[in-house]
C-alpha cells in the first residue's frame, strides 16, 4: 500500500540539491529575448501620450509595443474580458502595464522599462470603500444578498443586540518564485508555453486568443511552481500572453519574469474587507438573529472577485448554526491592482467576520468566548447527504472561457427544498458531516484549554505590562468549486512494457504535494512501488480542458481521475491474465501480480498484455456528484462536503508598544483518511502560519494617490522563522470522510489557513485583559493596531 | 635577483592586462578555480551564477537581500559565512571560496546532512526557498551554531510555517560536518588574487586604508562599497550606474576591534556580526538588538562604518552608539578628525563628511552597562525599525545622574532626545519623572507617518519606552521573549 504513508514530497531530493527546475531555470535557446512591462505611476486618468524614445534607444532593446501595436485583442482577464494586456485609452491603477519592452536580456528590458514616461490626464482615483460607494462603483448591479429565516424580525425580538465593524487587510501572496513565462515559437505559428501557473488551460486559452489561433495551436507545460497560493490562478496570463505576442512578432523564444517589486505592484492580492454586523443573542450567547454586510475592494477589473465575494458570504456562518441571517455583499470597483484568488478565496474573510462576532458577544456578556462558540455550533451528525439531481444547462457561449472561476454561472439550478428537520447553512445546504463539537472537545482537552485559561487570568493579574491571551477557534470550510461545472478532472496514464508507469493529470504542483499524493494513488491501484510511477509535468496536450488547481480540489479531483485511468488499464490486464490462466483470482500487490497459484512481476504482466495487443494507455475522468448551486438565489448545495479543524493559540502582548508573540498553538485538523499524513501536516503548519501572518505582521499600505508603498520584503513582512509558535502541535483528526472521496481523504490546501484566526482571537483576548471596555482589535494586528486596541479598553 | 626580476615582469604583465581588458576576478567555485576577465564590477554573484554559469540552484526571490533564496556560503581566512548572492558584487568575492547548493553534496554524491534532514523532515514544499535554507543550514552547521531562529532569520519560506525546517536544522546539528566542507577553511582561497583596477569604469579594490585614503582624496565623487547591503540595491532596484567605485572589502586594516583599557575601537569595515560578537558580552541589550539587525546574511556583509556613513535615519546601530557616547573617526588623505557620533548626522541625507573623507573607525567608551535598546518593528526579526530607542540612564542612590537617550525613526537623523534627557537628570527615578520626561519628548521629536508606523504611534511608543526602562529596572516583566509558553 502506498497510500496513507508519510512519504516525502516527490521532488524533495531535487529541491535540496538545487536541481528542481522552475520556469526561470529552464535553459533557453540562444537568441531568447526578454520582456518587461513599463507601468503607470498614476492610479487613474486618461492616457494622452507616451514618450518611449528613451526606451527604444536603451541598450539591448529590440522593440517596444503599446496597445496599438497588438495584432489581436490581447485580453488577459479570467472573467469579464476587461483586462487589456496594455492600457488602451485610460489607466485604472498605479502599476498597470502601459508598454512592453522586448530586449536582449532581462536586465536590459527592466532598465529600458524605467525610461518611459506617460502623459496621463489626472483623474481622482477611487480608493476607499467610501469613495467607491459614493460613486456607486461596483461589479454587478447592486449588492448580492443571501438570507435564511428573518433576520430583521429576529433582531427586533432579541434579548441583546450589538453592532460592530471589523476591517481586515488584504494579503500579498509572496510566493517565493515570482511570476514567469517562457514561450518557444514552433512551426506554423504554434506556441509552446512554459508557465508558472495554477491554470495551464487558462494560459492556453488566453495565448490562443492573443495570437489569433485555436487552442490546439498552443501547448502549455507546467512542471512546478515555487508557490502559488491562488496568486498564479489568473495573474500569470499577462506574462504568457506578452511572451506569445512577442514571439509571434520576432520569431524568437521570449521570456518574462517579474522582478519582486514589479510582481507586487502589478499583480492582485487577497481582497481586503470591511464587515459590519448587528447581532441579536440571548444571555447564553446563542445568536438569534444576524445581519452582516461585507464591503470588499475588488480593484480595477473583475478578475475572480465575484466568486471570492460569494465564498466570503458562504463562510459567514463558519461552524455556527444561524437560523435568521441576512448577508449583504458589496463588490466595489476601485483604482487598485485587481484583487484575486488567495488561499481560502474569501472564506477567511467571511469566517473572521463571524469569529469576531463571537468574541464581541463574549466580551459583552462577560463569558469565555469558547463558551459562546460552543453554544452556537452546528450539531455533530454524520448522515447521508440528500442526492441532488443534475440540471441540464443551456448551451454556453463559446466565446467565453468556461474553464475559469470567473466564468458566468447559469442561474437555473434545480434545488430541491430541504426538510425542515435538517440543519442547514445560511445558503440552505444540509450539514450532514459535522464533527466540530467532538473535535473541539478533544482539542480543548489535549491543549488543556481551561487550565491554561485560568492560569493566564492569574498571570495577567500579576503582570502590569505584559498580558497573555488564549483562544480556541473552529474551522468549517466548504469543499468544491462553487462554479459547479469546474468540478471535473482528467488523467492520462501509460503503462510501458517494462512495467514502468507514466502519470499525467490536469493538476499542477505548487508545493502542496499533489503530485506525490496522486502518484501514491496510481502506485496503489497497480500494486507497484512508488518508484515505478513517473510523475510528469502538467501539459495541456496530454489532458485538455483542465480546471485550475485551486479550491483545495487538486487531490479530490485528479486523484479520482487517475484512479479511473489506472483501473481501466488494470482491468484490461486482469481480463487478459484471467483468460490466459483461466482464473478470476488475480491481485496486484508489492510489484507482483498473483494469478491463482502463479505469481509474476507487474512488468511481466505488462509485457504479456502488450504482446497480446492490449492497450496499456488510458484516460480517466471524474466529476464530483451531488452538487448544484444557484449563486444568485444563494441556494443549493455548492459543496460536496466540509473540512473541519480547530486551533488553540496562546499569545503575549506588550501593553506599552503593542508588540506581541505567539507562544503556543495546538491544532486538531480533519483531513479525512489522509493519503499522506506528512504532506497534510505540512499543509496545516504552513497554512496556520500564513493565516496568522495575514492577521498580524502582513500590512499592505497605499499612499493617498493609490500607489502601493509595500512592494518588497523590506516593507511587507511575511512571517519569519521566529514568528512560528514556540510550541506547535499538529494532530490529524483522521476519521474517514463520509463523502465518497479518493480513499475517503479530505481536501487540505485551504482549510488550515483559517486556523490562523485563533492567533487574532488570542490577541483580542490578551487585549481584553487590559481594561473594561471592548478593545475592538482590527486586522492586521500590527503592534500599532494592538496598542490602539489596548488604549480603547481603558476607555 | 632573478626572483625580483620575474616578479616585476609579472607585475608589469598584470597592469598591462588590467589596462587592456578591464577587471579580473578570481575565486574558487565549489572547489574549482575560476578566473573571470573583463567583468563588470557591478555584476552580482547571483546573476553570474545563474546567467553565465548555468548554476540555477541559487534562486532570485527578491533581489534585495531580504528573502535568502540566493544564500551562498563564502569562505576566506576569517570564516565561512552565509551571504545573499543577489547583492554581492563579483569583486567582493575576489580571492574567496564560494559554495553554492550544488557544492554541498560530498564528492561521492552523498547528500549533506542538512539536505538529507530537509527531506526526512519534510522541510521543502514548493522547494524554491530550499536551496537558500540548505546553504544557511550547512554554514551554521559548519560553524557549530545552533540558535536556529537566529541562523535562519534571513531565509523566508511561504509554504511550511518553518516548523519542519527547524526540525531538520536540529537533526542536522547532531550529524558530523562532512569532510569536504571541513577542509574548506584550510584551502585558503586562490593563491593569486588579482588586483582589481579597471581604468575604464574607475573601479579599484585597495588593500590598505592608506591606499584607499590616497585614492579617495583624488576621487571624491566615487562610491565606496563596504558590504553592499545598501549600494547593492542602487544597482539591482534603481538601475543606477555608479561611476568610479572602490570596493573596501580587502582593506584588512579597516577591519577588526581593538580593546584598550578605556574603550573599544572598531574599524569601519568590521561587520555587524563581528561587532555583535565582541560587544554583546559587555552590553547584552545591544547584543540582543544587533541579533535582530537585518539577518545573519546581512550582518555578515554589512559593516558598522557603512551603517553610519550612509546616514540613514533608521539604521539601528547609530542610536545605540550615540547612547553609549561613541566617537567617530574620519579621515581624508592624511588628515584625521574625530567627533561625537551624534554630531555627524546633520539633517536627513546630510552628514558632516567632506568630499573624499571616509569613516575610519568608531570608538565606544567602556562603562558600567545601563544601556537598553528597544527595537520596534512589525516583524520581530529582519525588519527595519519603526522606532529604535536606545536609553542609558545612570543613577546615584535613586536620583538620575546622567541620561543619554537616542532614537532612530523619530526624526530625519538618528537623534538624541535632549529635552527628555534634561527632564530626567537630577530627578528621582520613578514613574512621575518618566511621565514628565514623556511630555518633554514631544518637544524633541515630530516623527512622520510612513509604511512602518504612524507619527502618533511612533511618539507614543517612544514615550512608553521610558516606562519600559523604569519597569525593567524595577524588576517588572517587560520582555516578551522571556515569557515561556
Amino acid at each position: 500500500m502506498s497510500v496513507a504513508k508519510p512519504l516525502p514530497h516527490d521532488a524533495a531530493g531535487l529541491h535540496v540539491t538545487g536541481a528542481a527546475r522552475y520556469t526561470d531555470d529552464i535553459p533557453t535557446p540562444t537568441g531568447t529575448l526578454h520582456l518587461a512591462f513599463g507601468t503607470s505611476t498614476r492610479a487613474a486618468g486618461k492616457l494622452k501620450a507616451m514618450n518611449l524614445e528613451k526606451v527604444k534607444s536603451a541598450p539591448g532593446v529590440i522593440a517596444v509595443l503599446t496597445a496599438a501595436d497588438l495584432a489581436y485583442d490581447c485580453d488577459v482577464s479570467p472573467s469579464a474580458h476587461d483586462e487589456p494586456l496594455l492600457a488602451q485609452d485610460s489607466v485604472h491603477y498605479a502599476g498597470q502595464p502601459l508598454f512592453l519592452v522586448i530586449a536582449k536580456s532581462h536586465l536590459a528590458a527592466r532598465f529600458a522599462a524605467t525610461r518611459g514616461s506617460a502623459e496621463i490626464e489626472k483623474a481622482p482615483p477611487l480608493l476607499s470603500i467610501e469613495d467607491a460607494l459614493a460613486a456607486n462603483s461596483r461589479f454587478e448591479d447592486g449588492p448580492r444578498i443571501y438570507q435564511k429565516g428573518d433576520a430583521q424580525s429576529a433582531l427586533g425580538k432579541a434579548e441583546n443586540t450589538l453592532t460592530g465593524c471589523i476591517t481586515m487587510g488584504g494579503q500579498e501572496h509572496f510566493y517565493l518564485e515570482g511570476q514567469a513565462a517562457l514561450v518557444l515559437p514552433q512551426e506554423g505559428g504554434d506556441m509552446v508555453v512554459h508557465s508558472s501557473t495554477q491554470h495551464p488551460t487558462e494560459i492556453q486559452h488566453k495565448v490562443a486568443h492573443a495570437i489569433g489561433e485555436p487552442m490546439h495551436a498552443v501547448r502549455v507545460e507546467t512542471r512546478r511552481m515555487g508557490g502559488g497560493f491562488g496568486g498564479k490562478e489568473s495573474q500569470g496570463n499577462a506574462l504568457a500572453v506578452a511572451c506569445a505576442v512577442a514571439a509571434a512578432l520576432t520569431g524568437k523564444p521570449c521570456k518574462m519574469r517579474y522582478d519582486r517589486d514589479a510582481d507586487m505592484i502589478i499583480t492582485g492580492k487577497r481582497h481586503d474587507f470591511r464587515i459590519d454586523y448587528t447581532a441579536g443573542f440571548d444571555s447564553t450567547g446563542r445568536i438569534t438573529g444576524l445581519d452582516v454586510t461585507h464591503y470588499t475592494r475588488c480593484g480595477w477589473s473583475q478578475d475572480l472577485s465575484l466568486p471570492v465575494a460569494d465564498r466570503a458570504m458562504l463562510h459567514s456562518d463558519n461552524a455556527y448554526q444561524l437560523d435568521n441571517i441576512r448577508i449583504t455583499s458589496h463588490r466595489l470597483r476601485t483604482n487598485m491592482a485587481s484583487a484575486t484568488a488567495f488561499r481560502g478565496f474569501g472564506g477567511p474573510q467571511g469566517m473572521l467576520g463571524i469569529e469576531r462576532i463571537m468574541d464581541h458577544i463574549a466580551a459583552y456578556l462577560g463569558l469565555d468566548p469558547l463558551v459562546v462558540r460552543r453554544v452556537n455550533f452546528y450539531a455533530d451528525r454524520i448522515e447521508d447527504a440528500p442526492a441532488v439531481p443534475e440540471t441540464t444547462q443551456p448551451l454556453p457561449d463559446v466565446a467565453q472561457d468556461s474553464t475559469t472561476r470567473g466564468a458566468q454561472q447559469s442561474q437555473n439550478a434545480n434545488i430541491p427544498e430541504m426538510p425542515s428537520d435538517i440543519q442547514t447553512t445560511p445558503y440552505h445546504q444540509p450539514v450532514t458531516d459535522c464533527i466540530i463539537n467532538a473535535l473541539t472537545d478533544r482539542l480543548a482537552s489535549d491543549a488543556a484549554y481551561q487550565t491554561r485559561r485560568d492560569a493566564i487570568a492569574k498571570w495577567n493579574a500579576d503582570n502590569p505590562i505584559l498580558k497573555r491571551g488564549i483562544a480556541l477557534t473552529p474551522v468549517k470550510f466548504g469543499i468544491s468549486f462553487t462554479l459547479t461545472h469546474l468540478n471535473q478532472a482528467g488523467a492520462l496514464v501509460h503503462v510501458y512494457q517494462d512495467g514502468s508507469i507514466q502519470l499525467n493529470h490536469g493538476g499542477t504542483e505548487m508545493g502542496q504535494g499533489l503530485f506525490q499524493k496522486v502518484a501514491q494513488v496510481a502506485a496503489d491501484r497497480f500494486g507497484v512501488p512508488l518508484d515505478a510511477v513517473k510523475i510528469t509535468a502538467t501539459d495541456t496536450a496530454k489532458v485538455p480542458n483542465t480546471s485550475a488547481t485551486a479550491a483545495s480540489s487538486g487531490t479530490d479531483l485528479n486523484g479520482m481521475a487517475v484512479r479511473a485511468a489506472c483501473d481501466t488499464i488494470r482491468e484490461r490486464i486482469t481480463e487478459h491474465l484471467s483468460e490466459r490462466y483461466q482464473t478470476q483470482d488475480i491481485t496486484f500487490a508489492d510489484g507482483l501480480v498473483t494469478i491463482g497459484s502463479d505469481t509474476i512481476t507487474f512488468a511481466q504482466a505488462a509485457a504479456a498484455a502488450y504482446e497480446a495487443r492490449i492497450s496499456l494507455s488510458a484516460t480517466g475522468f471524474y466529476k464530483t456528484p451531488d452538487i448544484e448551486w444557484d449563486r444568485i438565489a444563494g441556494k443549493g448545495r455548492p459543496f460536496f462536503y466540509f473540512a473541519y479543524g480547530a486551533a488553540c493559540t496562546e499569545v503575549v502582548i506588550d501593553t506599552l508598544t503593542g508588540e506581541n508573540r505567539i507562544l503556543r498553538t495546538d491544532i486538531l485538523h480533519d483531513a479525512g483518511a489522509s493519503l499522506n499524513p506528512a504532506i497534510d501536516i505540512g499543509q496545516i503548519e504552513g497554512g496556520f502560519v500564513q493565516g496568522a501572518g495575514w492577521l498580524t505582521t502582513e500590512e499592505l499600505v497605499w499612499d493617498n494617490d493609490g500607489v502601493l508603498k509595500t512592494h518588497a520584503p523590506s516593507t511587507y513582512k511575511i512571517p519569519a522563522c521566529s514568528d512560528r509558535p514556540d510550541i506547535f502541535n499538529v494532530t490529524l483528526w483522521d476519521q474517514p470522510n463520509p463523502a465518497q472521496t479518493i480513499y475517503r481523504s479530505k481536501a487540505v490546501g485551504e482549510p488550515p489557513f483559517m486556523l490562523g484566526i485563533s492567533a487574532f482571537a488570542a490577541l483580542s483576548d490578551a487585549v481584553a485583559a487590559c481594561g473594561p471596555a471592548y478593545g475592538d482589535l482590527q486586522a492586521p494586528a500590527t503592534p500599532e493596531a494592538v496598542l490602539a486596541a489596548v488604549e480603547r479598553t481603558r476607555g | 635577483m632573478f626572483y625580483v626580476a620575474s616578479n616585476a615582469i609579472v607585475l608589469m604583465w598584470h597592469s598591462y592586462r588590467d589596462w587592456l581588458t578591464g577587471m579580473d576576478v578570481t575565486f574558487a567555485l565549489n572547489g574549482s578555480p575560476v578566473t573571470l576577465h573583463d567583468v563588470s564590477p557591478t555584476t552580482t554573484l547571483l546573476d553570474w551564477l545563474r546567467e553565465e554559469r548555468g548554476l540555477t540552484g541559487t534562486k532570485e526571490g527578491c533581489n534585495e537581500g531580504d528573502c535568502g533564496a540566493c544564500t551562498v556560503m563564502i569562505t576566506d581566512e576569517n570564516s565561512s559565512r552565509s551571504l545573499n548572492g543577489c547583492i554581492l558584487f563579483l569583486p567582493q568575492v575576489n580571492g574567496k571560496q564560494i559554495t553554492t547548493v550544488e557544492g554541498l553534496s560530498a564528492p561521492d554524491g552523498s547528500l549533506h546532512p542538512a539536505q538529507q534532514a530537509m527531506i526526512d523532515h519534510h522541510g521543502s514544499q514548493c522547494g524554491f526557498c530550499t536551496p537558500g535554507f540548505v546553504v544557511s543550514m550547512a554554514t551554521s552547521h559548519l560553524n557549530g551554531a545552533t540558535d536556529h531562529d537566529t541562523e535562519l532569520a534571513g531565509n523566508l519560506c511561504r509554504c511550511t510555517g518553518y516548523a519542519p525546517i527547524i526540525r531538520a536544522a536540529k537533526d542536522t546539528a547532531r550529524q558530523p560536518v562532512p569532510a569536504h566542507l571541513l577542509s574548506l577553511a584550510k584551502n585558503t582561497a586562490t593563491p593569486q588574487v588579482p588586483k582589481v583596477v579597471d581604468l575604464q569604469s574607475g573601479t579599484v579594490q585597495p588593500t590598505t586604508k592608506n591606499e584607499l585614503a590616497d585614492w579617495y582624496a583624488d576621487h571624491p565623487d566615487a562610491t565606496l562599497i563596504a558590504g553592499a547591503t545598501d549600494v547593492g540595491l542602487w544597482v539591482t532596484k534603481q538601475h543606477r550606474t555608479l561611476g568610479p567605485v572602490a570596493f573596501l572589502n580587502r582593506c584588512t586594516d579597516l577591519r577588526g576591534i581593538t580593546e584598550t583599557a578605556t574603550d573599544f575601537r572598531i574599524g569601519a569595515m568590521t561587520t555587524l556580526t563581528e561587532v555583535e560578537q565582541i560587544l554583546a558580552p559587555h552590553f547584552p541589550s545591544l547584543g540582543a538588538m544587533l541579533r535582530r539587525y537585518g539577518s545573519l546574511q546581512v550582518r555578515n556583509a554589512a559593516t558598522l562604518g557603512g551603517n553610519i556613513a550612509n546616514g540613514s535615519p533608521i539604521g539601528d546601530s547609530p542610536p545605540a552608539l550615540i547612547a553609549l557616547g561613541a566617537t567617530l573617526h574620519l579621515r581624508r588623505g592624511d588628515k584625521r578628525r574625530s567627533l561625537p557620533l551624534e554630531e555627524f548626522f546633520i539633517a536627513y541625507g546630510k552628514q558632516d563628511r567632506a568630499p573624499g573623507e571616509f569613516v575610519e573607525a568608531i570608538t565606544v567608551p567602556k562603562q558600567v552597562d545601563t544601556l537598553r535598546c528597544y527595537k520596534l518593528s512589525k516583524r520581530f526579526d529582519q525588519d527595519i525599525s519603526a522606532v529604535c530607542g536606545c536609553l542609558s540612564i545612570t543613577r546615584e542612590d535613586d536620583t538620575i545622574k546622567t541620561a543619554r537617550l537616542a532614537f532612530g525613526g523619530m526624526a530625519g537623523t538618528p537623534k538624541r532626545a535632549g529635552k527628555t534627557e534634561a527632564a530626567l537628570i537630577g530627578q528621582p527615578f520613578n514613574e512621575a519623572t518618566m511621565r514628565d520626561a514623556m511630555k518633554a519628548m514631544m518637544e524633541d521629536f515630530q516623527p512622520l507617518t510612513d509604511v512602518r508606523a504612524s507619527a502618533a504611534y511612533r511618539m507614543q511608543a517612544a514615550q512608553n519606552m521610558l516606562l519600559r526602562y523604569l519597569h525593567d529596572a524595577q524588576g517588572t516583566a517587560t520582555d516578551l521573549l522571556a515569557v515561556m509558553p
